[in-house]
């Protein structure tokens, strides 16, 4: 399971993976180095649901988490970057004060550097434990990749199950190329508040990835076992430095043509596809 | 979890000054007082505030979303943009007014108008109230989430005053996205948090009848957003509460407002937007543990310790 991502070899489904795991994944199971681990959770509002906060965060960091987002510098591939995962299985990968505090220091880390941050997000939202400084960690993270914006480093935005409300309503939507992974809910309210304000049924697809790309709310649902071949070529393409890849044709030819010679045969068919009805007076369809 | 002196953990974050706690019962007494019915909304401010306005509508995409009304107007004789929720008072406007909760349409006529704003030099005036962003199919498809992100980015991007105010209820994302300005004031009976109270019962209590108890939970009250370093001032309301008298409210909240704008415009562009993102930057509250390997690390960037 390990090695195959966490994905299901028979079925393909995406399980969820840790934090830590995460980043494992992206340095191919290569070392790399945790940033700012010390950061831990407060409780400012001194908060009790059915259980207390305080309570809540130590169970969480019994199972060895340390917080909702693991920082870390890595390469993927050949490409170094500041790469940040959320944990799911930390309070629902919940945006609190720290989960906001290490983004912003991943942000200026990568800026500084001049390297692209990628972001993988899972989360149920803001961490409601932490009142309204949970809120305004919605508002930090933006000011983060506005850091990066100004230093014209880019920023890749991946969106794992689930990736919802003030996640993705903050910097989970701001990435400048954003991919989601196979049947991840990607929305801003949760399925069950929709329907009890709206008392509308939703659509079995509603709000997944593959959903929300049809949207236009994502670039492309990308399978996580080809993720960081994706994630390579596309802080290549973006990279200043100058790139010793020969033109794609030129590679294709090189791996033997059959998919160039698809893609050279691929358009001039739909062409005549198009003539032919022209021809017959159907007009394009 | 104690932060006893020995457990050798360091708190940082903003400065949390001690306070007096506020009971369930004056909790709740505020939450009532905020989404009270006759409260000011922004369209009454509005006429008391500007000497003129002309409301512009429709994001220039898809419709005009009424849960958010915006326009340019004078105020002391000088341009400004206002963005206000606007809840509606009877049942009619109220539906019409979809409760004063938005869809992607009226952050991006927030957006649109905001633009507008920064290129004619105007200040920008936002009157927050809204239970949270509308949860709906239709809002979520075309892009509630990223209209919702883009507006806090706008916000930040922009080189005009901005100052927002929570006129009444301040509750989740959909406030948030109004919400990032240069000064960011309260009204005294006003509340601003992650979720509305029925919201966090819901999810937290797994019962929907618990919101008084998520309300003494989240603590929501202007005193303790100010004791938190979430907003700049408290503006004081009438006897009683806003409700009882739309004039004198407004009158104190154009007080406010003024000094405020004043300050603000002595402060080059850029600068105000500097410490506009240092602002936001320092909001937080979290521990640092002295870890053996790291204990080097410091946080350059937020407050020392109280």
């Amino acid at each position: 399971m390990r090695r195959n991502f966490r994905v299901c070899t028979s079925c393909g489904h995406h399980f969820k993976v840790s934090g830590k795991e995460r980043l494992d994944q992206l340095a191919n199971f290569e070392s790399w180095n945790e940033l700012w681990p010390e950061l831990r959770a407060a409780d400012p509002l001194q908060f009790t649901d059915l259980e207390p906060y305080t309570k809540r965060v130590e169970k969480a960091e019994a199972k060895g988490l340390t917080e909702a987002l693991v920082a870390g510098d890595l390469s993927v591939g050949r490409q170094p970057c500041v790469a940040a995962a959320m944990d799911f299985g930390f309070l629902g990968g919940s945006m609190g004060s720290v989960v906001g505090e290490k983004l912003l220091r991943a942000c200026d880390r990568a800026a500084e550097r001049r390297v692209p941050l990628i972001v993988i997000s899972a989360s149920g939202g803001a961490r409601m434990q932490e009142g309204v400084l949970a809120l305004m960690q919605m508002s930090k993270t933006v000011v983060g990749f506005e850091a990066l914006h100004e230093a014209a480093v880019p920023v890749i935005s991946v969106l794992a199950h689930p990736t919802t409300g003030g996640v993705w309503a903050s910097f989970a939507a701001l990435g400048d190329v954003t991919y989601a992974e196979p049947g991840a809910l990607v929305s801003f309210s949760g399925p069950r508040v929709i329907e009890q304000t709206t008392r509308e049924k939703l659509a079995p697809d509603f709000g997944l990835a593959e959903t929300q790309l049809r949207n236009g709310q994502v670039d492309d649902v990308v399978d996580r076992r080809e993720l960081n071949e994706r994630l390579e070529r596309v802080m290549r393409i973006l990279s200043r430095e100058s790139s010793p890849e020969p033109p794609l044709a030129m590679q294709w030819a090189q791996q033997g043509a059959s998919r160039a010679q698809r893609a050279a045969r691929a358009v001039p068919r739909m062409s005549r596809r198009i003539r032919e009805r022209l021809r017959r007076g159907e007009g394009p369809q | 979890m104690s932060t006893s002196a020995g457990d050798a953990m360091r708190r940082i974050g903003n400065a949390i000054t001690p306070h007096e706690p506020q009971s369930t019962d004056q909790i709740w007494e505020i939450v009532q007082l905020a989404r009270h019915q006759d409260r000011p909304y922004p369209l009454d401010y509005i006429p008391r505030l500007l000497s003129d306005f002309e409301e512009l509508r429709g994001d220039r995409l898809y419709r005009d979303d009424p849960a958010i009304v915006a326009g340019i107007g004078r105020y002391h004789d000088m341009p400004v943009v206002v963005i206000g929720q606007q809840k509606g008072r009877d049942t009619q406007e109220r539906t019409y007014r979809n409760f004063g909760m938005s869809g992607p349409e009226g952050y991006r006529k927030a957006m649109r108008v905001m633009a507008l704003a920064e290129k004619i030099g105007a200040p920008v005036i936002t009157l927050i109230d809204t239970p949270g962003a509308f949860p709906g199919a239709d809002a979520e498809q075309r892009g509630q989430g990223g209209a919702i992100a883009t507006s806090i980015r706008t916000m930040l991007r922009l080189s005009v005053p901005t100052v927002a105010i929570v006129v009444g209820e301040g509750s989740s994302g959909g406030a948030i996205a109004l919400g990032v300005a240069d000064r960011v004031m309260m009204l005294q009976n006003s509340t601003y948090s992650v979720i509305s109270p029925e919201g966090g019962s819901a999810i937290l209590w797994r019962d929907a009848a618990k919101s008084q108890l998520a309300a003494a939970a989240f603590q929501p009250t202007a005193a303790n957003c100010y004791r938190w370093g979430v907003v700049d001032s408290v503006i004081p309301e009438p006897d009683g509460g806003a409700h009882r008298d739309h004039d004198a409210a407004a009158e104190l909240l154009d007080r406010y407002l003024l000094r405020a704008l004043t300050e603000l415009r002595e402060i080059p562009g850029s600068e105000r937007r500097r410490q506009r993102h240092v602002r936001f930057r320092r909001i937080g509250s979290y521990r640092e543990l002295a870890l053996a390997d790291t204990s080097a690390v410091v946080s350059g960037q937020t407050k020392g310790p109280p």
